[in-house]
């Protein structure tokens, strides 16, 4: 399909009528965490938005992030999406092998030099450049290349993002991030051990609505999505904030609902939008379904010191002992989601002056 | 074999975000808005947290109103009026019936209802064409 086509086109030639347009952009706006009232101006950019091109490169990797995002078979958003994209490499998507799947992505990097997206997942061995290798290259040599010509770079997953598993100590293999490779080019990391498949296709969406990536924090993640803590967003919030804890998972705290903390939950430092997005097509998350979170969309998360662990016992997270945790969470929690929102806020002001 | 046991029934008392009152209040104020100066509200319910149950009390408290619409468009939507007249509840779902989307609309007609002017515009050539092709029969 020629890479001229707009999205609007696209989808009225797979028979999507336009009340099936604004649909899609009403829910991509959901998606992006942008209010409603944006839903006439994401249509009138989506009408005219162009297909880009994405060479999607895994390195070291467990492809549960691919897996993540094609989990899905009906036609969702999601594939929408990734329909709206031209996806021109993904070694484990595509048909092609050998050297017929190296020639595309080169052809495709040649036709679309400075304009492609480049997806990455998994982190990058410096120790050897044997560790992991595509098609005999290194993945070292095959990132610079690669990222070279691309006008942004999307680092999907932990690994990707912070080095992630690969990258835990005592990092057998010199596993690195995209961050330390590529210095040059917009960056955007949607960690995750996976990410959330809305997240990534969101941040797509976002690319495709605003010709640019979304707002980020400090870590480089997208602000509409990694703007909020998991703690921030839990429906267990008010049960931490009465002091009601299940001390064990068997427990009559834990029966109830009572708030995951002192079994090791990391919502408090860990930024995601589990608690609101949700997995396995918007059922639950893991503390819906009586575990703690793991931290997985944060740098390092594999060497937090135990997932059992209560963060007031780790060393990290634990400055404050857990009397003085507990009792100073209240205001700490309601400064950080004020923070959050604020920041949120700011966010969706700049999308809403770009949609202009 | 080994007898089930017989454990006491454990009462759980929902748990509670706190954040269906206030949805409500947003609602009603919404709804005067739009009885006033005819501005129209979308609320996102997905970008709210709500406890397992809450949901459920939602809907409850917005009750049923007198429309029902089902949309076939990139999969079903389901548009219904709650019991207050203006607040319609709008579910999109894809083909595999699959929850993609939730919002509260308060407005006169949800806004994926009317004709779409392109639409209108590709029908009127379709009748057009539908109606040359055959003799009109004076």
């Amino acid at each position: 399909m020629k890479k001229e086509t707009t999205l609007a086109e696209l989808l009225r030639q797979q028979g999507v009528s336009r009340r099936g347009f604004l649909k899609f952009c009403s829910i991509t706006a959901s998606l992006m965490a942008l209010p409603p009232s944006m839903v006439p101006a994401i249509a009138r950019a989506l009408e005219q938005a162009r297909r880009p091109s994405v060479i999607w490169l895994s390195f070291q990797e467990c492809t549960g992030c691919t897996e993540s995002m094609t989990r899905s078979h009906a036609p969702t958003v999601e594939n929408l999406i990734l329909t709206a994209v031209s996806l021109d490499y993904h070694h484990t998507l595509q048909a092609a092998s050998g050297s017929h799947a190296e020639e595309a992505r080169k052809v495709a990097m040649k036709e679309n030099w400075g304009k492609y997206l480049l997806v990455v997942d998994g982190s990058i061995p410096l120790g050897n450049p044997g560790f992991s290798t595509i098609a005999g290259i290194p993945n070292l040599e095959m990132l610079q290349e690669v990222a070279e010509g691309a006008a942004a770079v999307i680092a999907v997953g932990t690994c990707a993002a912070y080095g992630g598993l690969p990258h835990a100590a005592p990092n057998p293999t010199g596993a690195v991030p995209v961050s330390d490779i590529v210095k040059d080019k917009p960056l955007v990391n949607v960690p995750g051990c996976p990410p959330i498949p809305v997240v990534i296709t969101g941040v797509l969406a976002h690319f495709l609505t605003f010709g640019r990536l979304p707002e980020l924090d400090g870590l480089g993640r997208p602000l509409a999505f990694y703007g909020n803590s998991i703690h921030d967003r839990c429906y267990r919030r008010p049960f931490y904030e009465r002091g009601q804890f299940a001390e064990s998972f068997d427990d009559e705290g834990a029966r109830k609902g009572w708030c995951l903390y002192r079994l090791g939950c990391k919502g408090p430092i860990t930024y995601n939008a589990c608690a609101t997005t949700k997995w396995n097509d918007g059922t639950s998350f893991p503390i819906e379904s009586g575990h703690g979170c793991l931290g997985c969309s944060q740098p390092d998360f594999w060497d937090g010191g135990g997932f059992y662990e209560p963060l007031s016992r780790l060393p990290g997270g634990g400055t404050a002992g857990l009397a003085a945790a507990a009792g100073a969470g209240v205001a700490i929690g309601l400064g950080a989601s004020w923070l959050a929102r604020q920041r949120q806020l700011k966010a969706r002001g700049q999308a809403e002056e770009d949609s202009r | 074999m080994m007898k089930s046991a017989s454990l006491p029934p454990v009462e759980i008392p929902p748990p509670d975000t706190g954040n269906l009152h206030p949805l409500l209040h947003e609602i009603r104020h919404a709804l005067a808005r739009l009885l006033e100066e005819g501005e129209p509200t979308i609320i996102d319910l997905r970008a709210l947290p709500l406890a397992p149950g809450e949901e459920r009390r939602l809907e409850e408290a917005l009750g049923e109103g007198e429309v029902e619409i089902t949309l076939q468009a990139l999969g079903t939507t389901r548009i219904t009026e709650t019991r207050y007249s203006g607040v319609w509840r709008v579910v999109h779902l894809d083909a595999n019936g699959e929850v993609l989307g939730k919002t509260i609309e308060i407005t006169t007609v949800p806004t994926l209802l009317p004709a779409q002017p392109g639409e209108m515009a590709r029908a009127l050539e379709e009748l057009e064409g539908a109606l040359g092709s055959e003799d009109p029969g004076e």
